[in-house]
């Protein structure tokens, strides 16, 4: 019984199996844990790795962090099929199975009472950026004649950019307010530096949608037809995730105390 | 109510999911308990991953497409020499437009 246990979901427990060739972090496959009416889905670790200054030193580690956390989300996935799991965040880490099964006694109210509150929810990811304006227009730019055309072909340039940014930030707003009338909840995210994401142009909006299972293929074309909307503006959708942006427990807006 | 129903296809996701939005996720949604091990993740926020990239892995961060930082004045010397050659040049402008302008005005207030 060595090594430690890296927690990435707590569910109910389900009949369905997992994908036999499903690996977790650190190439382990996912196991569960049952505990009363809920099941932790856990991976063995090597201290090695995952104990707190190793883990502190791999967390600096960009590749290191990138194949982790590609592995949790890959396990989350492989559950979202199956049941509706809980993600816990990156790096949540146990000694061993008991001190697991305590931390899941001591919260089992407020685990069933969220697990119920996202049953049979997905998440979407729905993001507008506005693609960065190529700086020869349609007419190449040409050198100006004179200083006062000089000026006029600054402002018009400036001018252009800005009716399309007015443009986009109007049409990430109807369209958050469209989709948000169609979903269960809605959570708006900071804007996602372009950095990382490696996504050209400029993220306006950056949201997550609470949609039931069975809502979601309308969701998903509902988000489908405004891609074609206008030009410049790109409609980008991510999932079905797990209920990720909305796990937090009591933040739903249903009137339930902090 | 755990009937998976039918789910359309992942959009966005898989081996090719766009890295901001997994970490995005896993990093800072979810929900949060305090484990035996104790780890900070607010220490690795993404602006801290972001800022990291520049400094630890500069080759990595090419190679993953990311280059900001060779635009943002505050960060690269080059983009700081870029900036003062775009000044430089509007300068220039403005002052070919006011030398045009001068020997108008100059007619113009003669009486």
């Amino acid at each position: 019984m060595t090594g430690l246990r890296y927690v990435y979901a707590v569910c109910r427990p389900f009949d369905t199996p997992l994908q036999a060739q499903l690996t977790g972090v650190g190439g382990d496959p996912p196991r569960l844990l049952t505990h009363h009416g809920l099941v932790a889905v856990v991976s063995h670790v090597p201290e090695a790795d995952f104990a707190e200054e190793p883990l502190r030193a791999h967390l600096e580690d960009l590749d290191w962090l990138t194949a982790v956390a590609r592995a949790h989300q890959g396990v989350i996935d492989a559950l979202t099929t199956v049941t509706t799991p809980l993600p816990l965040r990156l790096g949540t880490v146990f000694r061993d199975d008991s001190g697991l099964r305590m931390m899941m006694e001591e919260r089992e109210e407020s685990f069933l009472r969220t697990l119920d509150r996202l049953a049979g929810r997905v998440e979407w990811g729905v993001k507008v950026f506005l693609e960065p304006v190529p700086e020869a227009r349609a007419e190449p730019e040409r050198k100006p004649a004179s200083g006062r055309d000089y000026l006029r072909q600054r402002s018009t340039r400036t001018k252009s950019h800005e009716e399309l940014w007015q443009k986009a930030e109007a049409f990430a707003t109807q369209l958050h307010e469209t989709l948000s009338a169609c979903a269960e909840d809605s959570r708006l995210h900071a804007p996602q530096n372009p950095t990382l994401s490696g996504a050209s142009g400029r993220n306006v909006l950056n949201a997550a949608y609470l949609v039931p299972r069975s809502e979601s293929e309308e969701f998903v074309e509902r988000v489908d037809r405004t891609k074609d909307g206008i030009p410049g503006i790109r409609v980008e959708l991510t999932g079905p995730w797990a209920a990720y942006s909305f796990a937090g427990e009591e933040t739903t807006t249903s009137g339930e105390g902090a | 109510m755990t009937t998976p129903s039918r789910l359309p296809e992942p959009y966005g996701q898989g081996s090719g999911a766009n890295l901001a939005d997994i970490l995005e996720r896993v990093l800072d949604k979810g929900i949060v308990i305090a484990g035996d091990i104790r780890i900070n993740l607010l220490d690795i926020e993404l602006l801290t991953i972001k800022l990291r990239l520049v400094v630890a892995s500069v080759d990595k961060a090419k190679e993953m497409g990311i280059d900001w930082w060779e635009s943002d004045p505050a960060l690269s010397s080059r983009a700081r020499r870029d900036e003062l050659a775009r000044e430089n040049a509007e300068l220039r402008e403005r002052l070919a437009r006011l030398e045009e302008l001068e020997p108008r005005r100059a007619q113009e207030e003669k009486p």
